[in-house]
């Protein structure tokens, strides 16, 4: 019992860092907090789902085509959206928040609610650990997680274009000065979110279905990930979805499955009222936020 | 007759900058029209309309209110994308007044009015030190948390809510109620922003940190603030439970967040009354547009969009630059 609810916490916890990884990465370049990022989550599945069961493209192609339309549709965001309210936070949260209404709305409108919406596992197969049943989907959650994680950190630390993603995060007009294009950047970052975000789905959505109100407790869990990991630190991130990934399911099989929601979100409060930077938030976050 | 053009507004300006110093009927009507205007049309709609659209003009009226009670908020520097949180306490604290105690609704309201005021301002006390996007954040998961707080712990009716609470005695009442709420929550906090206290308010908005350099306690004044605005807030969940003899989760939904802020940002937020003006664009337009269903949210989302990134002023803005500047023919003296 206890073995395997700490196994599918594990689990857990790489399904929450996949979904918040891209909105750390997006906030901690550009500055801008995506609140159509759980729009994005959902509409890649629904477009890899439209292209599987629709159209019956193959499973591996309709993934990669959702995933490419949701970096493309990242980018066009920013490009004729938030590059014009760039720097105003509050008018990028608004309208950011409107874009992923829309699109949730939309799906909604359109009648994408039922059981019917359901993605096929990668490899249908199941192992036996420690007297648990593990399907290969939740195996390959964590390795592809892990591998997300290595590729990012190596990502930013050894190219290019990541060093001057972590420049710009760190100061837009020194890095402006080394002839960095902060709005480029700016760009690849959102685009490269909404690319994780669809990513993630990818992975996740075959274990459950495609619903609408997916999109916002995405964004929620993505949310409070990163407000008790500290805005912008992936290592917060990761360390932040391993606590609220282990709560969450010692919760569930401890308590009840209604309290799963209200431990993360009691958790976002506490850690805002007893450290508002997060628990890995430098100082420089801490004058941001208050 | 030659003619030239001149501008209403320049004399006045001219005689008196600051002091209105009018020098007849047609420059105060000029001045007081826009003042007239919502006043009158309150007092009047409600006898020309029929039952359906009076129905229309009491949710407008209620949606005015929670973008008056959103735009304080934004210009005590704190941002929230949880209306619904202030709706939804009044709401429940009323239901649960009415149905648990028996009070009347004309003592639930008022009590609903300052105990949601008060357990908001509680609930956000933690996270008041917050700007920007992080108030924003927690505001967002406040009324989402309730919600399955309330699902879960199964208090006050659960998923079912309470139902078959007391009415107001007639709907002439409640819409004549909610309008003078309107429109002396408009006029009066408007004319509360303008004064000293209204200034520090706005300062803390502009820069919080000067504020607290000449001495200021900030968050002291964001308390008042935010149980202001909450105030406003639980004023219109109260009535609304009484207006639907009802009250559930529906009350913390996404619908009452949403609403107030595309009515404040397509009206222009700053001044509380590009949020009634929004909210008197919206709310019917969405009316009309009842036959399209579930694509309201989505034209509400777009509007924002639209708004945010267009003309971020809002219309409220717009038309008050364009009426200042009217002009009109007159002749060329010799």
């Amino acid at each position: 019992m206890v073995a395997g609810t700490i196994i599918y916490a594990l689990i857990n916890s790489f399904i929450l860092a996949l979904m918040a990884i891209g909105f750390n990465l997006t906030f901690g370049i550009s500055g801008v907090a995506n609140f159509a990022y759980g729009a994005f989550y959902v509409l890649a599945a629904y477009v890899s789902w439209i292209l599987l069961n629709l159209l019956e493209f193959p499973y591996p192609v309709s993934a990669v085509i959702s995933i490419l339309f949701t970096v493309i549709l990242g980018a066009l965001m920013y490009r004729f959206v938030l590059l014009r309210v760039r720097g105003q936070p509050v008018s990028e949260v608004i309208a950011t928040f409107g874009i992923g209404l829309s699109i949730l709305e939309l799906f909604r409108y359109l009648g994408f609610i039922g059981f019917e919406y359901t993605m096929p596992v990668f490899i249908d197969k199941s192992f036996f650990f420690f007297g648990t049943y593990v399907d290969m989907q939740r195996i390959l959650i964590v390795i592809i997680g892990l591998c997300l994680i290595i590729f990012l950190w190596f990502f930013t630390h050894h190219t290019s274009l990541g060093l001057a993603f972590r420049g710009i995060a760190q100061d837009e007009r020194t890095a402006l000065t080394f002839g960095m294009d902060s709005d480029r950047i700016a760009t690849l970052s959102v685009s490269f979110g909404a690319g994780l975000a669809a990513v993630a789905s990818t992975i996740i959505i075959p274990l459950g279905t495609i619903s609408v109100g997916e999109g916002y407790d995405v964004l929620i869990k993505a949310l409070a990930v990163c407000i008790i990991g500290g805005l912008g630190s992936t290592g917060g991130v990761i360390l932040a979805s391993f606590l609220i990934g282990f709560a969450e399911r010692f919760t569930d099989s401890y308590i009840g499955s209604h309290w799963t929601m209200i431990v993360s979100l009691a958790a976002i409060l506490i850690v805002l009222i007893i450290k508002p930077s997060g628990l890995f938030g430098k100082q420089k976050e801490l004058e941001e936020r208050i | 007759m030659k003619k030239r053009k001149e501008r209403i507004d320049r004399g006045i300006k001219v005689r008196s900058e600051d002091i209105f110093a009018l020098c007849s009927i047609r420059e105060m009507l000029y001045l007081s029209t826009p003042r007239l205007l919502p006043i009158v049309g309150c007092l009047v709609l409600p006898l020309v309309l029929g039952i359906y659209w009076q129905r229309v003009l009491l949710s407008v009226a209620v949606f005015a209110l929670l973008a008056i009670s959103w735009d304080i908020l934004v210009q005590s520097s704190m941002v929230s994308l949880g209306q619904a949180l202030f709706f939804g306490m009044g709401a429940y604290s009323a239901g649960v007044l009415n149905h648990y105690l028996g009070l009347s609704p004309f003592f639930t309201i008022p009590l609903a009015t300052v105990i949601g005021g008060f357990m908001c301002t509680a609930l956000l006390l933690p996270v008041l030190r917050l700007r920007g996007i992080y108030f924003a954040m927690v505001t967002l998961i406040i009324p989402l948390m309730l919600t399955r707080v309330i699902e879960a712990t199964k208090i006050f009716g659960g998923t079912e809510g309470i139902s078959g609470l007391t009415p107001l005695p007639s709907r002439w009442l409640e819409l004549y109620l909610v309008l003078a709420v309107l429109l002396a929550a408009l006029f009066g906090f408007r004319r509360m922003m303008d004064s000293d206290y209204g200034l520090v308010l706005k300062g803390i908005n502009d820069n919080d940190r000067s504020v607290m350099n000449a001495g200021i306690n900030i968050y002291w004044f964001k308390i008042q603030a935010l149980f202001i605005s909450s105030s406003i807030g639980a004023f219109a969940g109260a009535l609304m439970t009484h207006v639907y003899m009802f009250v559930g989760m529906p009350v913390f939904a996404l619908d009452y967040s949403i609403l107030p802020i595309a009515a404040a940002v397509v009206g222009g937020p700053g001044t509380l009354a590009g949020a009634t003006l929004g909210a008197f664009i919206l709310v019917p337009l969405s009316e009309a547009l009842r036959g399209v269903g579930g694509l309201r949210i989505v034209f509400y989302g777009l509007f924002l969009v639209i708004f945010v990134v267009a003309l971020p002023e809002g219309i409220f803005h717009y038309i008050r630059r364009k009426y200042l500047q009217f002009e009109r023919w007159v002749e060329v003296e010799k």
